[in-house]
């Protein structure tokens, strides 16, 4: 069996929530490693992930990808005994590569039963070693290696690397949100950054079949598939808009076409939000890129709902998004060339500073009900695991 | 709703026969053809008789057939391998801008290891200056390569005038035919084309996916790709896949005996299909050669100011399945090479469809198609022109 202790953060500062995000973190975790016959016992501050050695490997990937965990390492665990510690120490530095000559204890002592205090664990440890080793030195700046020893209430546990965690809180602790999820590069980025502090969501991928691919649908789920690895298992809604885009063609300007239509979008995604009782919508929305992403577009496209409006991506560079998107892996997907919702809309000379009232006179002359009813009458949705 | 698969260039549905004898093939035959005992001669006599199949539809003997995994294998075989194995004598090739990717990317992967290449322009028609061709054959060319039929727009080329320029010119020139869209579908004659290799696959007659083979002239030498254990007489390493070259051997059976039947079936439809949207009063134009003198099965339609992926995600809902440009690339959304190659203007190039049949298409659906082909475009038209 392997040891894993895991270092979270952020939530150890949230006072009276603090139970329920650890418990978050825990099913998180639990949810995660799953298939990997590994268990997960909750300490002071800490968690401890055991499993089979030959699923490390496996856990320590996926380790990577959990919000809310700061840090973690694969640990060796011994006895709340000086004895034993010392002897595990030996033992772990034996282990090591040669060239490994310079180094420093880190003891920490949660328990503050243990009989030696932190910094007399860290001389009786490191007198230890070099008297086992005769070639090592002990150099407080910049060792060559760092000897992490942790006294629990139960058990002493040994480390030599910290592996960086993705920090932010535990996905689902801030509630549930839907995702509009087009196809793009920027939608994924939002949904993750999303899932970063804590949301968990549904997506909802807007299509326009027979005007774009069934391929660029198969995108939607494939996104979602990158995305399920940073939380959990995402319900995806597929609504398709095409009837709506026909109305839109034939009874208003072509230039008002874009912003008319993510006005139905956003209802749309209203209902399903009552529907399924989700609190906020996330969109990749970011200020300035394209003419439906201008102050005045986005004001007026968002007045078309009451609901919140989550948009992480509203001030990042192309390149701050794409470096996001290549980092969780949804970049080569999203760039796959099919057809997405708009492009075969798309006016050549979009408006961009569209004034409300105009774009409610043209609404009214649509029948706003019956078009949104028969949209969800397409509503399809599977769930990604 | 029914479907209507008019994409039969791409792919072919399996007949049931050779659904059949595979999945028998599959659970019995399962035996190493190069084996020595009674289970590995089982599966070679299979092979053996797949073979003779597929050479009599040839019109060649068996023991040339060299089955690969289909035709881009049968064409990278032909190509690198007649260009690398004649590189002594010289290093000029000669091809057409409008060949498949499998043909094309051959030859570009083949500059960059030395080789210089012609390639001939088409016409409108797609086909090639002979004058032109003549001209280019020099001492130093090893191999030419040229389709019999256009995949995109069904031009058939006059291989057995070609075949003569190339000979009376350079005897050791290396004639490669790349006949995947002809073979069982048209008369094929290597020996009038004076062809030393020829490409064929088996997917495109009902066959399964994965089997393939080239016809190699006896006395032709080429640098095989693969290098294991000899199997097809060494020039395709690798044990054999026994399923899908029975099946390849049985659909090379069934459609070369009713290759003439079935090649006036494809006419009848096309020219169903045809009468039938101009009956709709639809604007439309063909592209490549006139459809008398075109393959039966391929027909390439333009219909100006709609683009392909449009129309053909509308046929899709409709249950009606066709292609936009050619298959193998329309996901790369570039513009067919084929289409540019003969001269169309980008309105045209873009609006253009590929309606394909096959001998198990009915008139009736193919009427049926065009009928929708023609609503959809009367449908689209009322939101895109107001």
């Amino acid at each position: 069996m392997s040891t894993i202790l895991v270092r979270y953060g952020e939530i150890a500062l949230k006072g009276r929530n603090r139970g329920q995000f650890e418990q978050q973190l825990q099913r998180n975790l639990k949810g995660a490693l799953h298939d990997l016959e590994a268990t997960i016992t909750r300490h002071h501050g800490r968690f401890s992930v055991h499993c089979p050695d030959a699923a490390l490997q496996q856990a320590t990937m996926r380790l990577r990808r959990i919000f809310g965990l700061v840090s973690f390492s694969p640990v060796y665990e011994t006895a709340l005994d000086i004895e034993a510690i010392k002897e595990a120490a030996a033992g772990i530095v034996k282990e090591l590569p040669a060239g490994n000559k310079t180094f420093k204890i880190m003891a920490r002592r949660s328990n503050k039963e243990f009989p030696y205090n932190s910094p007399e664990l860290n001389q009786i440890l490191g007198a230890h070693l070099l008297q086992c080793y005769p070639d090592l030195t002990v150099k407080l700046d910049d060792p060559s290696f760092i000897l992490e020893v942790e006294i629990g209430y139960q058990n002493t546990y040994l480390c030599l690397e910290r592996i960086p965690g993705p920090g932010g809180l535990p996905v689902g602790c801030s509630g549930r949100a839907l995702l509009l999820l087009s196809g793009g590069i920027d939608s994924p980025a939002a949904g993750w950054l999303a899932m970063k502090r804590g949301l968990s969501f549904e997506a909802v991928h807007f299509h326009s079949f027979p005007f774009t691919s069934k391929r660029s649908q198969e995108k939607a789920v494939d996104l979602c598939r990158k995305l399920m690895l940073y939380g959990h298992n995402i319900p995806l809604h597929q609504i398709s808009v095409t009837k709506i885009q026909e109305a839109l063609r034939k009874n208003c300007p072509e230039d008002l076409g874009v912003i008319l239509l993510r006005r139905m979008m956003l209802r749309l995604a209203e209902k399903l939000c009552e529907l399924r009782k989700l609190k906020v919508l996330v969109t990749g929305e970011n200020l300035g890129q394209v003419a439906s992403q201008t102050l005045d577009s986005i004001d007026v496209i968002s007045k078309a709902t009451r609901m919140l409006i989550l948009r992480p991506l509203i001030s990042f560079d192309k390149l701050e998004i794409t470096a996001i998107a290549e980092k969780i892996d949804t970049y080569e997907t999203s760039i796959l060339p099919y057809e997405d919702c708009c492009t075969l809309f798309v006016p050549a000379s979009p408006v961009t500073k569209p004034k409300l009232a105009i774009i409610e006179r043209y609404e009214q002359n649509l029948d706003l009900d019956f078009l949104l009813e028969e949209a969800l009458e397409t509503l399809e949705t599977q769930i990604i695991k | 709703m029914k479907e209507i698969y008019l994409d039969n260039s791409a792919t072919t549905p399996l007949y049931p026969e050779v659904i059949t004898l595979m999945n028998r093939v599959q659970e019995l035959t399962f035996g190493n053809p190069s084996a020595m005992h009674e289970k590995g001669i089982a599966a070679e006599k299979l092979i053996n008789a797949a073979r003779r199949q597929v050479a009599h539809v040839l019109g060649v003997s068996g023991q040339e057939v060299v089955f690969t995994s289909g035709g881009t294998e049968a064409n990278n075989l032909a190509i690198c391998g007649g260009a690398r194995r004649n590189r002594k004598r010289g290093n000029h090739l000669i091809t057409t801008v409008f060949e498949h990717p499998s043909v094309l990317n051959c030859f570009r992967y083949l500059e960059r290891e030395g080789f210089k290449v012609s390639y001939l322009p088409v016409n409108r028609s797609g086909l090639i200056d002979l004058e032109m061709l003549q001209y280019e054959i020099t001492l130093a060319t090893t191999l030419v390569s040229i389709m019999h039929v256009n995949n995109e727009i069904g031009t058939v080329l006059p291989l057995a005038a070609i075949g003569q320029v190339i000979k009376a010119k350079n005897p050791r020139t290396l004639f490669h035919v790349d006949a995947v869209q002809s073979f069982a579908k048209l008369p094929l004659d290597p020996e009038r084309w004076q062809a030393d290799l020829i490409s064929c696959s088996s997917h495109k007659i009902h066959g399964p996916k994965g089997a393939g083979c080239l016809w190699i002239r006896k006395g032709t030498q080429l640098d095989p790709l693969f290098h294991g254990g000899g199997q097809e007489m060494g020039m395709r390493s690798g044990t054999e896949n026994t399923t899908a070259i029975a099946g390849f051997g049985l659909a090379a059976q069934l459609s070369g005996s009713a290759q003439s039947d079935q090649a006036a079936t494809m006419v009848a439809l096309k020219n169903a299909f045809i009468k039938e949207i101009e009956k709709q009063g639809i604007a439309f134009s063909i592209n490549g050669p006139n459809p008398e003198n075109a393959a039966p099965q391929i027909l390439s339609l333009a219909f100006s100011g709609f683009k392909a992926e449009l129309l053909l995600h509308s046929l899709e809902e409709k249950n009606i399945y066709v292609s936009a440009g050619s298959a193998c690339h329309s996901r790369h959304s570039k513009p067919s090479h084929v289409l540019k190659a003969i001269g169309l203007q980008d309105d045209l190039l873009n609006s253009s469809l590929r309606f394909s049949f096959s001998a198990l298409n009915s008139l009736e659906d193919v009427t049926l198609a065009a009928h929708k082909t023609a609503e959809t475009i009367r449908h689209l038209k009322t939101l895109i022109n107001q």
